[in-house]
């Protein structure tokens, strides 16, 4: 039992030094980099959240969503909602705890009936949640904003914010860069939370589930309690990810939240391999890295700045089919399955 | 009165555009156990393929007749190279899959046909007939449509019931081991049902393109209709499919015409989740409970 407890101590204290590392390369990448790349760095991360959130839900318990562009969409609404006001009624980090928070309540409702259903009744199901939630905002366009959407007025950074950026850094906190942080830093809580909760007795009970339903029931784990449980897991994060876009982008829109997004989160997690943190992250960074070089590439070939910019998915969805084609365990896992044949160790199907 | 009529006319104009499409995931998904998501931009970039041969002077039935061999052929090639190595594994491989190729269709048809909106012409009039003085909404293509997937639908229940290839592709569909046992080559009855499947896509898509506006995106949502039309029916019933089409063709226009057109595809998740939840086994099929 002790020895039990020691491990999982040394489970959580290397998950937090690795967070503690995190928060150092970001100080010093976000210090280094001018406000064009502090706005790129944001959107990784919003990809990031919301990209580990389905990572554990599709390669931790076997679910497929592609509805996470919808829940995402539901924590920037909230997010655009609590900050109408020059005064809002509550400080920012209240903001992401109820943009959270609400996201997870609606997940838990999806989840209940999502926990029912199995591969392409799931994904069925899913991909239309994806299609009608625009449609809600549109509908109900007096409070949401309708095809305009609602502004998003992002309240300055605290004083004490600022001087203590001053003094890390030794620059003014530009807004952009205030968001990054704030992006930043809500990945790193949300990558520790997922990290040790997969590493838990909740994260074995989903794995379970995942690998085989029958022997799970039988070892007295429940399935439905498993399945929603990890649905308002991921849930919540993408809700976290839905307010760190709306406070980056500072509008929340129906045409943010298209089919597109919640595909383009399904091609990050399959890019970086399903089931792994460190994989959906380097997911989420070729997506926002990815498709400047690609379009400028197809400018300079010669095709329109439209045609060009639809390269990239071009490139995404190829990858995809490939990776499933070629290497099912994904772009991470293969590395990773290359690095075990050269004779190295690690522990197994873990994230990190 | 008069709106009632017109949005039922509408519904069920609709609704049989529904069917076809939800006939097409059916065909496939009886056959080989996939919900082809890829569906809609497969059909999407042969109404393109039409579009590009009536745009450049030929006639409109023409570019129908290339983008329906066209559908047929995409079908063949997609089955044969893309999905044959992930049958009969885990299910989520072929999700993954369909919607990777789901991008790769889209992504292609806006780099080679522009992402713009373009409008693909009818071959019949699309102003309502008159009845007495009172302009009803049924149009001339209209009562195209409902015929032409008539026709097709007939025409599959020949081929399947009257037919030696027919009867072949069933086998190959009931039991693939048995009827390979019993000399049907399976692998190409797969082949040709992923093609019969694919040409009614684009069929439905064709439907949908006359008299208005295409894009790269403009079939996104009738995959999530044909989806659901194919659950109403039970996923696994052609029959069921097509009236599971015309119920949610009328339900979704009663949706639009009295509620808001904005909440269409939201009345389309409600219906597959209380379906999926109540009826797993779909509206009319009979016999064994199935999961879902």
């Amino acid at each position: 039992m002790t020895r039990a407890l020691s491990r999982a101590g040394a489970v959580l204290r290397s998950h937090l030094v690795l967070a503690v590392l995190g928060v150092v390369v970001i100080v010093a990448v976000l210090t280094a980099v001018g406000d064009f790349r502090a706005v790129q760095l944001t959107q990784m991360a919003y990809l990031g959240i919301a990209a580990g959130g389905l990572t554990v839900l599709t390669g931790l318990n076997g679910q497929i969503s592609l509805g996470h562009g919808a829940l995402m969409a539901v924590g920037a609404y909230t997010t655009a909602l609590l900050l109408q006001d020059d005064e809002p009624m509550l400080p920012l980090l209240g903001v992401l705890v109820a943009a959270t928070l609400v996201t997870l309540v609606v997940g838990a409702a999806i989840g209940v009936a999502a926990a029912r259903l199995h591969g392409p009744y799931l994904a069925g199901a899913t991909l239309a949640l994806a299609v009608a939630v625009p449609g809600i905002a549109l509908y109900f366009g007096d409070t949401l904003g309708g095809e305009q959407g609602l502004r998003v007025r992002v309240p300055d950074a605290p004083d004490w914010v600022l001087d203590l950026a001053f003094f890390v850094t030794g620059q003014d906190l530009t807004p952009s860069k205030y968001v990054a942080y704030l992006g930043w830093f809500t990945l790193v809580v949300a990558y520790v939370g997922l990290a040790n909760l997969s590493r838990s007795r909740v994260g074995r009970r989903w794995r379970a589930v995942r690998d085989d339903e029958v022997a799970a029931e039988v070892a007295g784990i429940g399935l439905g309690r498993a399945r929603v449980s990890a649905f308002v897991v991921s849930a919540a994060a993408a809700g976290a990810a839905g307010f760190v876009m709306a406070v980056s982008v500072r509008l929340a829109a129906p045409s943010g939240f298209s089919l597109t997004l919640s595909l383009t989160l399904l091609t990050a997690v399959v890019l970086g391999g399903l089931g792994t943190l460190t994989g959906a992250l380097a997911g989420a960074a070729l997506l926002t890295f990815l498709p400047d070089v690609i379009t400028d590439a197809g400018v300079s070939a010669g095709l329109d700045d439209i045609r060009a910019a639809e390269l990239a998915p071009l490139l995404y969805g190829l990858v995809m089919v490939a990776v499933i084609l070629l290497a099912p365990s994904g772009l991470v896992g293969s590395l990773r399955t290359a690095w075990h044949r050269l004779g190295h160790t690690t522990s197994k199907g873990e994230p990190s | 009165m008069q709106q009632f009529v017109n949005t039922v006319l509408g519904g069920l104009t609709l609704g049989m555009v529904y069917a076809a499409f939800a006939l097409a995931l059916v065909l496939i998904w009886r056959s080989t156990r996939i919900v082809n998501f890829a569906q809609a931009p497969m059909a999407m970039v042969t109404t393109f393929i039409a579009l590009q041969i009536i745009e450049a002077g030929h006639s409109y039935w023409l570019g129908f007749a290339a983008a329906l061999l066209a559908g047929l052929v995409l079908g063949a090639v997609v089955e044969r190279v893309l999905i044959r190595p992930v049958e009969g594994k885990a299910e989520i491989n072929a999700v993954i899959l369909t919607l990777g190729l789901f991008i790769v269709i889209h992504a292609l048809a806006a780099v080679i046909f522009g992402n713009r909106y373009r409008s693909f012409p009818a071959a019949f009039g699309i102003r309502g007939i008159e009845v007495g003085d009172t302009t009803i909404a049924l149009t001339g293509f209209g009562i195209f449509t409902i015929v032409a997937v008539l026709v097709v639908m007939g025409l599959l229940v020949l081929l399947f019931r009257f037919t030696d290839v027919g009867l072949r592709m069933r086998a190959a569909a009931f039991n693939q081991e048995v009827a390979r046992l019993l000399g049907v080559r399976v692998g190409r009855m797969l082949t040709l049902g992923w093609a019969l499947a694919s040409l009614v896509g684009s069929l439905a898509g064709l439907l949908i393109a006359g008299g208005s506006l295409v894009h790269p995106g403009y079939m996104d949502s009738v995959v999530v209709y044909g989806f659901v039309a194919a659950v109403l029916g039970g996923l696994d019933s052609p029959g069921g499919a097509v009236v599971g089409g015309l119920l949610l063709g009328l339900s979704l226009s009663l949706v639009s015409g009295y509620v808001g057109s904005q909440l269409v595809a939201l009345a389309a998740l409600a219906i597959l989740m209380v379906v999926l939840l109540l009826r797993p086994q779909g509206l009319f099929a009979q016999g064994r409970e199935r999961r879902v």
